[in-house]
């Protein structure tokens, strides 16, 4: 077990947006929402997946819905400890730790509240090893986990439990009582074991978040280029290096999906390369040639301060490091790639690690 | 007739002051130093540049000044107001606190109490829970005396504004009809803390809006002239006059490169262009588009706050004419961050000083005739020279590109004191403009400036389809320029964004417009 301060927090926050891949929504709210609860109940209690016994239950945690309407309405913290109230209430027993779904963006800090409001402790560890656009898209679906039955509860203490047939129908369910209690939940779902959630999950993903945001902070304050450091522990390759000189978005079925195009600089002079993405990026290519894909992790570094450009923070001029991030080994398994690999997000190619390209 | 402008910016260094005739000719200028208390400099402009035409007084009818007030009252956290802080949105919104993140300073300094009440909306409308105006009202009288300012911020007053109107009418029943209320609608776009922190500073700065106008006036009063038509700069380089001010002092903060761009763009007569104002410790870079600067869309801070109000895209590097320029041990070159800044009079090499500067690089290569002493530099190296043009060049250049839209070559215009240091060509760039009174830039910029208004709202396009949205949208930022005191008659939309918002239905999209014209005379 370990103990999680403010300073914890502010690394987190840093390399949560890295795991983003661009999309996820601003860690801002959930940091902020952290270090109040910091101050409520004192700092974070975070086990391993191994320190969990194989017959305690932990659930997943997380918001569901628009993260503008998040950073407009914002929590009260009281809508992630109603959605696990639920839950148990449901299933007739407590939970013994609560664990984040998603490890990239806001969803990676939020349950910290949850967990200290529900005064247990934190899993380091995650359904996702980054951010996904649906709440389906966790290794636990690769298992069977379902994610019902699912909590859902708002800020006004509305809650509703969903028994859907399969996560796909889970997840449509609860964006639609998302959008009626005014664009924004929390949810308590993917109820399991200790014994599934060692097997099933991604692991030490908040530490690694820690670990990345303290690493750009020990670069700035020693004065050096943290992106060379950052690649070696995240095994990353820089896949290109260039000015932004065209971004379009678009709303899509709910979704944000456009491209940015970069223009190279230094060692990318000449070249082109351009990223599609759909809330997160999807697929980097440069002059035709595929550098990296989903599920891959596909970030956007400031070539100055390393920090993440999220695509809503893409702009013209901007100068960026296009960086390609293995994803966890669940995810390249054929039922890892049947719903988060390439062609699942409408790309006729074969998926290639990243590593290997 | 009295139809003649005084502009007067407040720089880190200098204050500048220009007088225009009717006809918008340049008829006088000066530059003095800035002083601490900030007005002496502006009395001393002020009388220089009146003085230097004769008659000049009776013809002024119009006084415009950008200054570093409100900025400065941040940053030395000195002359804030103490603000009650009002927050529309519970039962959301407890988990932050309003402040929570701010420097412990500044938020000692402006407030110690806060309130979260009943209220606020809901993204397409739908009250989150009905106003508590009986809260309202008990906090109204707890706060009667005991602050200031009121600051009123609702969960999406971007989308509905009501609750904050009511409420700041039951804070104003109780404290007074002009007690000053700040209402986070009339300030910030969505995001509910960076907003909230927008609206704060701005209620804490209403004293120094006033005292600033009112000094301003009395400092015109004192050169004789009464009863002109007086203006603060704003930060998208466009004039509110003081009543509107005082209501939206934030507005004034980084007027001064606003000021400089609008300048440049006048000088020049050009509308699309990066402006490069280059001054003793820095060089500012900003965008002009459609004759406008362009505006940051990202998060800014503010004396340690994050906020999400229109401030303009600038980029500042290390390089003005007191930069250091260093020969290191493996022979490369390199110039600033650090300078003698204001000293560059007495301590760069040309001037007898001991230092070698920027500005002595510029001398020695030949480029900056007129200035300081040749001879004192005729020894420097001139391999050196050559590295150190060559890297000032370079800095430039890089910044220039940065604030590029796309990839095709742009102009170029330079303004400030330090712009001898930059050469005539550089790369990726069209043609490099030194116009006629580069030295003045800014306070032309706030001589000639027009008014704006500005909405930003989120519409749902399901609704009213896009054109009705945008119609909608260009109305409202109309009526905002009308109020800032633009002519009916001359006003046009400059700018319209439209950005979709993710996981929402109704196709929910923010639209920004901007609209601009002439001031009413």
């Amino acid at each position: 077990m370990r103990i999680i301060g403010k300073r914890e927090v502010e690394d987190m926050a840093v390399g949560a947006a890295v795991l983003a891949s661009g999309g996820g929504g601003d860690p801002y709210i959930g940091k902020l929402m952290a270090l109040q609860a910091i101050e409520e109940y004192g700092p974070f209690q975070m086990v391993t997946l191994d320190e969990l016994d194989d017959d305690a239950w932990v659930c997943a945690s997380h918001m569901l819905g628009a993260p503008t309407v998040l950073v407009e309405k914002v929590p009260n913290g009281r809508e992630g400890v109603g959605a696990v109230d639920a839950l148990e209430a449901r299933l007739g027993r407590k939970f013994d730790a609560i664990m984040p779904l998603e490890a990239g963006g806001l969803n990676s800090l939020l349950p910290f509240q949850v967990a200290a409001a529900k005064g247990v402790p934190i899993v380091d560890a995650d359904g996702m090893g980054r951010a996904f656009p649906e709440l389906r898209h966790v290794t636990w679906t690769l298992f069977d986990v379902p994610a019902c039955p699912a909590a859902v509860c708002d800020e006004k203490g509305d809650t509703v439990v969903i028994e859907a047939i399969d996560n796909a129908w889970a997840e449509r369910l609860a964006r639609n009582v998302a959008i009626t209690t005014g664009g924004s939940v929390f949810m308590a779902d993917y109820a399991m074991t200790g014994a599934q959630a060692k097997k099933t999950s991604i692991p030490g993903t908040s530490t690694y978040c820690e670990v990345v945001g303290r690493t750009i902070r020990e670069a700035h304050e020693a004065g050096g280029d943290p992106i060379p450091v950052i690649l070696e522990l995240l095994k990353g390759k820089e896949l290109f290096r260039g000015k932004l000189d065209d971004v379009s978005r678009r709303t899509v079925g709910g979704f944000v999906r456009g491209y940015a195009h970069f223009e190279g600089i230094d060692a990318c002079h000449g070249r082109t390369c351009e990223i599609e993405f759909q809330n997160e990026h999807l697929i980097a290519r440069s002059d035709g040639e595929v550098l990296c894909s989903a599920p891959d992790l596909i970030a956007v570094l400031d070539a100055e301060t390393a920090l993440p450009i999220t695509t809503e923070g893409l702009k013209y001029g901007a100068r960026g490091v296009v960086v390609g991030i293995p994803v966890h080994e669940h995810w390249r398994s054929p039922r890892g790639l049947e719903i988060a690999g390439p062609r699942y997000f409408g790309y006729d190619i074969d998926y290639v690690p990243v590593e290997q390209r | 007739m009295k139809d003649w402008r005084i502009g007067i910016d407040v720089g880190g260094t200098n204050t500048d002051a220009v007088v225009l005739d009717n006809e918008l000719n340049l008829v006088a200028a000066v530059k003095c130093p800035t002083t601490e208390d900030v007005m002496g400099g502006i009395r001393a402009a002020m009388a220089a540049a009146l003085s230097q035409v004769e008659g000049a007084r009776e013809h002024i009818g119009y006084a415009m000044l950008g200054t570093t007030h409100c900025t400065n009252a941040i940053v030395e956290r000195k002359r804030l107001d103490r603000v009650a802080v009002i927050r529309l949105g519970a039962p959301a919104t407890a988990a932050i606190k309003p402040m929570v993140d701010w420097p412990a300073e500044l938020r000692e300094a402006i407030s110690d109490r806060w309130y979260l009440v009943g209220g606020g909306h809901e993204f397409d409308g739908r009250e989150i829970a009905p106003l508590d105006t009986d809260e309202l009202e008990r906090i109204a009288v707890e706060i009667d005396g005991a602050c200031d300012s009121v600051a009123i911020t609702s969960v999406f007053s971007p989308v509905d504004a009501s609750h904050e109107k009511r409420a700041a009418e039951i804070v104003r029943a109780r404290l007074g009809a002009d007690f000053p209320v700040s209402i986070s609608s009339e300030i910030g776009s969505v995001s509910l803390l960076e907003r909230e922190n927008a609206t704060i500073l701005n209620a804490a700065l209403v004293t120094v809006a006033k005292t600033t106008s009112e000094s301003f006036v009395a400092a015109l009063a004192a050169e004789g002239i009464e009863d002109a038509e007086v203006y603060l700069c704003q930060n998208d380089g466009t004039l509110m006059s003081a009543a509107y001010a005082m209501r939206y002092p934030i507005l004034t903060i980084a007027c001064g490169p606003t000021n400089s761009i609008r300048g440049a763009s006048f000088l020049t007569g050009l509308k699309d262009a990066v402006v490069v104002d280059v001054g003793g410790t820095t060089a500012d870079l900003g965008a002009l588009t459609h004759g406008f600067p362009r505006e940051s869309l990202l998060a800014v801070e503010i004396g340690g706050v994050r906020t999400n109000f229109r401030m303009p895209d600038i980029i500042s590097i290390g390089l003005g004419g007191g930069s250091i320029v260093r020969k290191h041990d493996d022979g490369h070159v390199t110039v600033g961050p650090d300078s003698v800044g204001y000293q560059v009079l007495t301590r760069a090499l040309c001037f007898g000083g001991d230092v070698l500067t920027a500005t002595d690089i510029a001398v020695a290569s030949g480029a900056a005739e007129g200035v300081g002493d040749p001879g004192k530099v005729a020894d420097l190296d001139p391999g050196l020279v050559a590295a150190a043009s060559a890297e000032m060049a370079r800095m430039v250049e890089e910044c220039v590109d940065k604030m590029k839209t796309s990839a095709g070559d742009i102009d170029v215009i330079l303004v400030g004191g330090g712009s001898i240091l930059i050469p005539d060509t550089l790369k990726g760039v069209r043609k490099v403009h030194k116009p006629e009174n580069f030295g003045v830039a800014n306070a032309i910029g706030s001589a000639i400036s027009q008014v704006s208004g500005q909405i930003e709202r989120i519409f749902s396009l399901d609704e009213m389809g896009r054109a009705e949205a945008l119609a909608k949208a260009k109305e409202l930022a109309t009526e905002e320029a009308v109020k800032a005191g633009a002519d009916p008659a001359t006003i046009e939309i400059i700018d319209v964004e439209d950005v979709p918002l993710a996981y929402l239905p109704g196709n929910a999209t923010r639209v920004r417009v901007k609209a601009v014209g002439s001031l009413r005379l």
